[in-house]
């Protein structure tokens, strides 16, 4: 029992980071490979549809520029992120302590979801101008409610006898909550985290689009509109890299704040 | 003699029903009335799904009984009350909390600090075989010692009376013998007053004072039996003449409350 766990614990993690990156890596490389070869010998206009390697190159050469309009993105993603952050646990929280709240509310934050973000995001530009409000906005707008949901839910996964437990020994309400269903929810938050912040960058993006001084998201729009496909296709890139960066960084955050879930985890289905 | 004693704890003509849609009601205790001396180890065997969980919910104030009294040191009990510790069917382990958090969790949400309350844990680890383990996880440990961890958690709180749900129930049968001696031998050092549900007749006997019997559902007690076999009780007592009586007449008395629960 005791050396079967050492053996996996000796063995599981280090090697399956590498082995869980090659496959999408080949993957990806067939494809850049395969999209090259068909631009080349196929003669496509650059304009039209640019090859990884002239992507590559024009990027390259305007790196300084793509830098720079990729920082106040970073910067509105984190921030927005953080409102929605702030705004998920309080809404959760409060839903999850009085019933009456959470009749009020979960019809409203439903109902939020219908709102279509295409038509709202030019209104907020003209409300708030081209600041950094109206990013934080639409991307808090676009990422609290899977967030919420995640809590809510994970809230609600806690075992019933954990809670009664807890009860016998006397524990009331509020100490239920902070020793079994904050830490029962951190599982089901994180998974949900991950889904929020995979919507973060796609909303700033967004909302720059439709009006920013600077940005990944005005960038694009700026350069499509100078048939310059090449560096929006640099631009997207970038976009995407970001996002995986945020996306493995929620692990490595789920790693410190919740380490024993992946033990657990591993030493049930290994 | 143990009889002229007030009763640790005692219930009286207990009943509890639960409500079903379209008022429907399933009576689930129907004059539950049995009682614990101090010091004294009683078990409860019934068939299962026939309520003892509930009794258990009762007992530890978890829920209301629809009727009857409950009595600990003689005084009625209502609404909430922190007399008994337990020590439900599954071993509840959080698995973001070491071992020593985890069976000092009983003491921390009673208010006192984490420093005392680990010590506290701390200093019976050796007696309940988890020397070492203090800073391990749930998931690091075996079915046995688990169970030992979740019984130290419900001990430590040093309440009055313990109430163990099926402690072993999930154990393999070699583990099972190996803790019910082990639970035997903390016993025997300790003046806990203890009610321990099983449906394992052996272990009934080997471990208790009493056992109850319960009918199937709406429960009510069948038997009372004192088991008179004196203590420390060795292995070799489970083959002997008088243990295998108890075992006869347990056996029997469950046997025919199963055979009649089939009839229409
Ligand atoms: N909250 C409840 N509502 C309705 N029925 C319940 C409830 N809790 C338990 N019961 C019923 O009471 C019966 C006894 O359950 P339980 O006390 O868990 O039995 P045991 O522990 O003896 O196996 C079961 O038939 C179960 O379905
Ligand atoms: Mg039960």
């Amino acid at each position: 029992m005791k050396s079967s766990i050492t053996v996996k614990r000796a063995l599981a993690p280090r090697t399956t980071v590498r082995a869980a990156l090659a496959p999408p890596a080949a993957i990806l490389t067939a494809l850049v490979i395969t999209w090259q070869v068909a631009v080349t010998a196929g003669g496509v206009q650059p304009a039209i549809l640019p090859s990884p390697q002239r992507i590559l190159q024009q990027g390259w050469q305007a790196r300084a520029t793509i830098w720079e309009n990729t920082l106040p993105t970073l910067q509105e993603t984190f921030l927005g992120f953080a409102v929605s952050l702030t705004v998920a646990w309080t809404l959760a929280i409060l839903i999850d302590f009085s019933l009456g709240l959470r009749r009020a509310l979960v019809p409203l934050l439903v109902a939020s979801q219908a709102i279509p973000i295409i038509a709202i995001a030019p209104l907020m530009v003209i409300w708030f101008g081209f600041g950094m409000l109206p990013k934080v906005i639409v991307i808090a707008l676009v990422t609290f409610f899977p967030v919420t949901v995640g809590l809510i839910d994970g809230f609600n996964r806690t075992d019933r006898d954990a809670i009664n437990l807890l009860r016998s020994m006397g524990a009331n309400r509020w100490k239920q909550f902070v020793y079994v269903r904050l830490p029962s929810a951190l599982p089901s938050f994180f998974t949900a985290l991950r889904i929020g912040i995979a919507y973060a960058v796609t909303g700033a993006i967004f909302a720059e689009y439709v009006g920013a001084e600077r940005g990944l998201g005005i960038y694009m729009a700026m350069m499509k509109n100078s048939f310059r496909t090449d560096l929006v296709l640099a631009a997207v890139a970038v976009t995407a890299f970001v996002s995986v960066c945020l996306f493995l960084l929620t692990y490595v955050a789920e790693r410190a704040i919740i380490p024993w879930h992946s033990k657990e985890r591993r030493s049930r289905h290994g | 003699m143990a009889e002229m004693t007030t009763p640790k704890i005692e219930l009286r003509a207990i009943r509890k029903s639960f409500a079903l849609s379209r008022g429907q009601v399933r009576p689930v205790l129907d004059d539950i009335t049995f009682s614990a001396q101090p010091g004294e180890f009683v078990a409860v065997i019934g068939p299962s799904g026939c309520g003892k969980s509930t009794m258990f919910n009762i007992m530890a104030g978890l829920e209301g009984a629809s009727s009857g009294e409950l009595l600990v040191d003689g005084d009625v009990i209502t609404g909430q009350h922190e007399h008994c510790a337990y020590m439900p069917q599954k071993d509840l382990l959080f698995p973001w909390r070491s071992i020593l958090e985890n069976t000092s969790l009983g003491l921390e949400v009673a208010g006192e600090t984490k420093k005392a309350a680990r010590a506290r844990a701390a200093s019976l680890f050796a007696a309940f075989g988890l020397s070492g383990f203090e800073d391990a996880y749930p998931f690091e440990l075996s079915g046995g010692m688990r169970q030992r961890a979740a019984l130290l958690r419900t001990v430590v709180q040093g309440r009055d009376v313990l109430l163990l749900d099926e402690p072993f129930g999930a154990l393999d049968s070699l583990t099972r013998t190996d803790m019910q001696s082990w639970l035997q031998g903390v016993w025997s050092q300790n003046a806990w007053t203890a009610v321990l549900i099983t449906h394992d007749i052996r272990e009934a006997i080997y471990l208790a004072d009493r056992v109850v019997v319960l009918s199937p559902r709406p429960a009510s007690v069948r038997l009372n039996l004192t088991i008179d076999l004196p203590r420390p009780r060795g292995l070799s007592m489970t083959t002997s003449a008088e243990f295998a009586e108890y075992e006869r007449t347990l056996l029997a008395t469950l046997h025919e409350e199963t055979l009649s629960s089939r009839k229409p």
